[in-house]
């Protein structure tokens, strides 16, 4: 009789979809809640939506 | 003065914004009546954070009447049922068929007549396209506050039976093989996992995504390239690394079949069928036209003529049939008016598309796995608004509509919320331009790469509430609300 399979360690990282994912390193993911540096990236954020928003309404390029 | 009557079907958020920018515009010269089946207004994006919890329905719905009868817009609470452009025998004057939904009246009909229509209706929510979709059946939904309440009562009784040790696995996504709104799909899933690790019991939580996506990250869209950490990178790349790190798994390229209690059935691109267990399920369902039928004078039925077989109305878009490689930027619609009624528009979700703006496949039985267009947020908006002023200008005598807002030609911002909280939240924060790919003007991906754009973080939490606040506050018609960009 035939027990379940059992998967070695390389087996059993690869099984999961996410190991041919990019994964962030630990300082990106510290900058996305860093306070000093979101509220740079808030301002710049803005801007971008607001040149988008206004090229929209204009309906220009 | 004549006084030209515009009746405006639907209250969400292309109806709303044309009926109270003509109303604005135009003042006493128009006379514009508001249909929607219900009392509320419902600022649909914010119905994630009711679903995990975090708002209740009463701070994403406000009451209509009130706001419209300060602003001398008329309200009128049911659902419109026929169309006829030509009126009826004698009698040239088009009127719409309306259902009263109010309580007491019993599905009373009534006659509206109208100068101008908007067909501003949405979607209907076609729960019934697949076996045991949605609550009436065996699985959940935001996409009404009342779906995403009763959403969040299970997910709450499910964490407390997680606090006591219990192992549970949620499935997010969408419902069947045509769906739309993956957007929603992923901040629901992503608001769900933020919401298990505050609550201390993501560890006994396995969070599956389900989608009919052909990648993660294509959002009906085709997915977009974002010029990023020194490559120009497909959101695939993006979405599936927010997935990967916050450890939910997804399966792709999927239509459900069924779902049967605790378990949903699913057939995938290549042929094979799957199915997976379940504690709770919040899957979306695919939209279709409200079911809007028309007649002519003499009371022949030509629903055809106005309507896609999908329900959606036909606009001046080009609806020939062509493959995918013949699919032009040009094929959208730019003044949402009827082909069949120069006073007939339609904004919002209920245009109908000339075609997906994602690339159509087939399971080898023939099944479809193709998203549909978002039509949602912003260029809903953006085509209420423009419909408004064509219609203020045909008032004003122009034969024609002479403003456009072809989704081929407009960019949009949008803020996907990944977690509430105004220190640990995070938001996407995403720019495209334009909506639609347009390779004959940008070749390489269909897009401008210098204003579309994407990254995620805190600073997009706050900008997500802040537009919470901005929207609720601009639906109100509260003061300067006129100014406040769609």
């Amino acid at each position: 009789m035939t027990g379940p399979k059992v998967y070695s360690p390389v087996e059993k990282a690869q099984l999961r979809s996410a190991y041919y994912a990019t994964r962030p390193t630990g300082f990106t993911r510290y900058l996305r809640t860093s306070l000093p540096w979101q509220v740079i990236r808030f301002v710049l954020l803005n801007l971008k939506m607001i040149r988008i928003i206004g090229m929209s309404h204009r309906g220009k390029r | 003065m004549v006084v030209t009557r515009v009746v405006v079907l639907g209250a969400g958020v292309a109806g709303h914004t044309a009926a109270s920018f003509l109303k604005k515009w135009l003042g006493s010269k128009v006379e514009v009546t508001v249909v929607s089946p219900k009392p509320d207004y419902n600022w649909i994006p914010s119905n994630i954070w009711v679903g995990v919890g975090l708002l209740q329905p009463s701070q994403v719905l406000f009451p209509l009447a009130p706001v419209y009868a300060r602003n001398g817009i008329a309200f009128q609470q049911g659902k419109a049922v026929a169309i006829h452009p030509e009126g009826e025998g004698e009698n040239g004057q088009p009127f719409v068929v309306v259902e009263s939904t109010l309580g007491g009246e019993g599905g009373k009909l009534s006659r509206l007549p109208y100068d101008f229509m908007i067909n501003a209706t949405g979607p209907k929510l076609a729960f019934e396209a697949t076996p045991g979709l949605g609550p009436g059946g065996n699985s959940l939904s935001v996409c009404t506050a009342d779906h995403a309440f009763d959403t969040a009562r299970v997910f709450d009784d499910l964490v407390q039976r997680m606090k006591r040790g219990e192992r549970k696995r949620f499935l997010v996504g969408t419902g069947h093989g045509l769906c739309t709104c993956q957007g929603a799909a992923f901040e629901y899933i992503v608001n769900l996992e933020f919401e298990l690790r505050a609550r201390g019991v993501r560890d006994k939580a396995e969070i599956v995504y389900l989608s009919n996506e052909y990648e993660l990250g294509d959002f009906g869209m085709d997915g977009i390239h974002i010029r990023r950490g020194g490559y120009i990178t497909p959101s695939k790349i993006f979405t599936e690394s927010l997935f990967a790190e916050r450890g939910l798994d997804w399966i792709t390229r999927a239509h459900v079949t069924g779902v049967e209690p605790g378990k949903a059935v699913y057939e995938s691109l290549d042929g094979s069928e799957g199915e997976i267990a379940f504690d709770m399920a919040m899957l979306l369902p695919p939209f279709r036209g409200v079911g809007l039928k028309a007649f002519d004078r003499a009371g022949g039925e030509i629903t055809e003529r106005l309507f896609a077989a999908s329900g959606f109305m036909k606009v001046d878009a080009d609806y020939t049939a062509k493959p995918y490689e013949s699919w032009r930027a040009a094929d959208w619609p730019r003044t949402y008016q009827s082909s069949a009624y120069r006073n007939l528009f339609a904004a919002g979700i209920a245009f109908a598309p000339p075609h997906p703006v994602s690339k159509p496949r087939q399971t080898p039985k023939g099944t479809p796995i193709t998203p549909a267009p978002p039509r949602t947020g912003m260029p809903s908006a953006m085509i209420g608004k423009t419909v408004a002023q064509n219609i203020v200008d045909m008032i004003g005598g122009s034969a024609e509509p002479t403003h456009t807002a072809s989704m081929a030609e407009m960019g949009a911002a949008c803020v996907a919320s990944a977690g509430a909280n105004p220190f640990t939240g995070t938001a996407a924060s995403i720019t495209v331009f334009p909506i639609v790919p347009d390779f004959e003007t940008y070749p390489d991906y269909g897009r401008d790469i210098r204003h579309t754009f994407g990254e995620i973080g805190l600073a997009g939490h706050w900008i997500k509430i802040i537009l919470h606040h901005l929207f609720l506050h601009k639906a109100r018609m509260r003061p300067f609300w006129s100014l406040i960009p769609e």
